[in-house]
């Protein structure tokens, strides 16, 4: 592995071992406090995100690692037109490792092939973002304990929803794993998903506009943002949205050990009132976004 | 030119009806200096009517770009006004600059400078994706 650009890159084995190095990390933070040290991450946001770039400062810092970036195109060069290729090559000379994001699709695999130091894509446009997905992994690893022999329920905006598509892309790999996929008529999966992911790997898989319907066969409800702007008129949204906000009267009938994930931010999709729920993961979820980074990053440094 | 008879080139046959032009474009055979021929609504026996393009010269020709417009075409080499090689050109793995991505979003529409490549991503289907953003091409 040199560079991660997008998740299918990785083999079930290779996601593996970041899983292990992660829950290591996580037993043992103070073994890795200095793998990284003398060592720079660049974090490259022609777009910002400051959650996913804060993440990646703090796995760098907790691995006694430096760093250095920008966080928006408007302070950088690329403001004053120069290219992805031109601005990664000068940035390969000040750094050990490159974590990028960029506003249009494909732009780390121009990075990766000009750097000469290990590219992470941080999300291009609505195509990749294969540390959310990793970072799902973990959750899901550590809350259940299993990837195989799961009910998955995917809800929300399935249709635009790029980490729910590389979640199941990941997930199919796995045996005896089901996924009950709950949205609106208008957001509903695509069919390229149904054919060439889900139909392919022989993935059961159920579909429902009801969030109540299979409440009580789920293992894991990954719950999505439903946004305004992806519908045609407003009386639909208003219609619509609130079916999709989950509390505590929805998950009545829920499986005990449910997990319920969201790859954050929220809007309103979640009552506040389930953050003190037990099946409440998500605040862990961005903890494990950490974990899996600093696996990442070592991994790719080879300090591990 | 004799247009029965080359020395020393190409026959490019059995070419779908009205494609002739494209692959002429194509292959950029227009910058040749040696004479070319097409020939269109020619009668075929396995085609109802298809398309044939003459090169008299040796020049390089881009089987890539053969294969991926058509690779059921069958490419005739001319040694001596004699046929010595016929084959169909494979489907490329790859193609370099020869259509673009029409994704608004990919990264190829504000880098200029990169080469437009595709992907040969399923064989049967004859999909090709764009290397930077896995659009399909078309
Ligand atoms: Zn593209």
């Amino acid at each position: 592995m040199k560079h991660l650009i997008d998740i299918k890159d990785l083999s079930v084995e290779e996601i593996d071992e970041l899983i292990e190095v992660a829950k290591d990390i996580i037993k043992n933070p103070d073994k890795y406090s200095k793998k990284c040290e003398g060592k720079i991450l660049a974090t490259l946001f022609f777009e910002p995100s400051t959650r996913t770039r804060l993440s990646f400062e703090s796995a760098m810092l907790r691995l006694g690692g430096n760093v250095l970036g920008f966080s928006e195109a408007n302070s950088s060069s690329t403001a004053k037109g120069e290219s992805v290729s031109d601005t990664i090559r000068v940035v390969g000379e000040y750094s050990d490792i490159i974590v990028m994001r960029h506003p249009k699709e494909g732009a780390p695999v121009v990075a990766a092939e000009k750097s000469i130091v290990p590219i992470i894509n941080a999300g291009d446009g609505g195509h990749n973002h294969p540390t959310q997905t990793l970072t799902d992994l973990l959750t899901i690893k550590c809350e259940k304990g299993r990837f195989d022999n799961l009910t998955i329920g995917l809800c929300g905006d399935l249709k635009f929803g790029r980490t729910v598509h590389s979640l199941i892309s990941a997930m199919v790999r796995y045996p005896k794993v089901k996924f009950i996929l709950i949205s609106p008529e208008e957001l509903k999966i695509p069919s390229y998903i149904k054919k060439e992911v889900l139909d392919k790997n022989k993935i059961e898989y159920i579909e429902t506009q009801n969030i109540e319907e299979y409440m009580n066969k789920l293992d894991i409800l990954y719950m999505t943002r439903v946004q305004k702007e992806r519908f045609f008129n407003e009386a639909d949204y208003i219609r619509l949205k609130d079916s999709y906000i989950l509390d505590e009267e929805k998950i009545i009938n829920s499986k005990k050990d449910l997990c319920i994930m969201h790859p954050l931010p929220r809007v309103n999709e979640i009552s506040v009132k389930i953050d003190n729920n037990p099946k409440a993961c998500y605040f862990k979820q961005a903890k494990y976004g950490k974990f899996i980074r600093m696996a990442l990053i070592l991994k790719l440094l080879e300090e591990c | 030119m004799n247009i029965d008879s080359i020395k020393n080139g190409y026959v490019i046959d059995h070419i779908k009806e009205g494609k002739g032009m494209q692959i002429y474009e194509d292959l950029k055979l227009g910058e040749l200096n040696c004479p070319v021929a097409i020939i269109k609504n020619a009668k075929s026996n396995k085609m109802q009517k298809k398309d044939i393009i003459k090169v008299d010269g040796n020049i390089q020709l881009n089987i890539d770009v053969l294969g991926y417009i058509d690779s059921d075409i069958t490419i005739n080499v001319v040694k001596d006004s004699k046929i010595i090689k016929k084959y169909h050109p494979e489907l490329p793995e790859k193609i370099t600059n020869i259509i673009k991505c029409k994704n608004p979003r990919c990264i190829t529409s504000i880098e200029q400078e990169l080469d437009q490549v595709f992907v040969l991503t399923d064989k049967e289907k004859r999909v090709y994706r764009c290397k930077y953003c896995e659009s399909k091409a078309k």
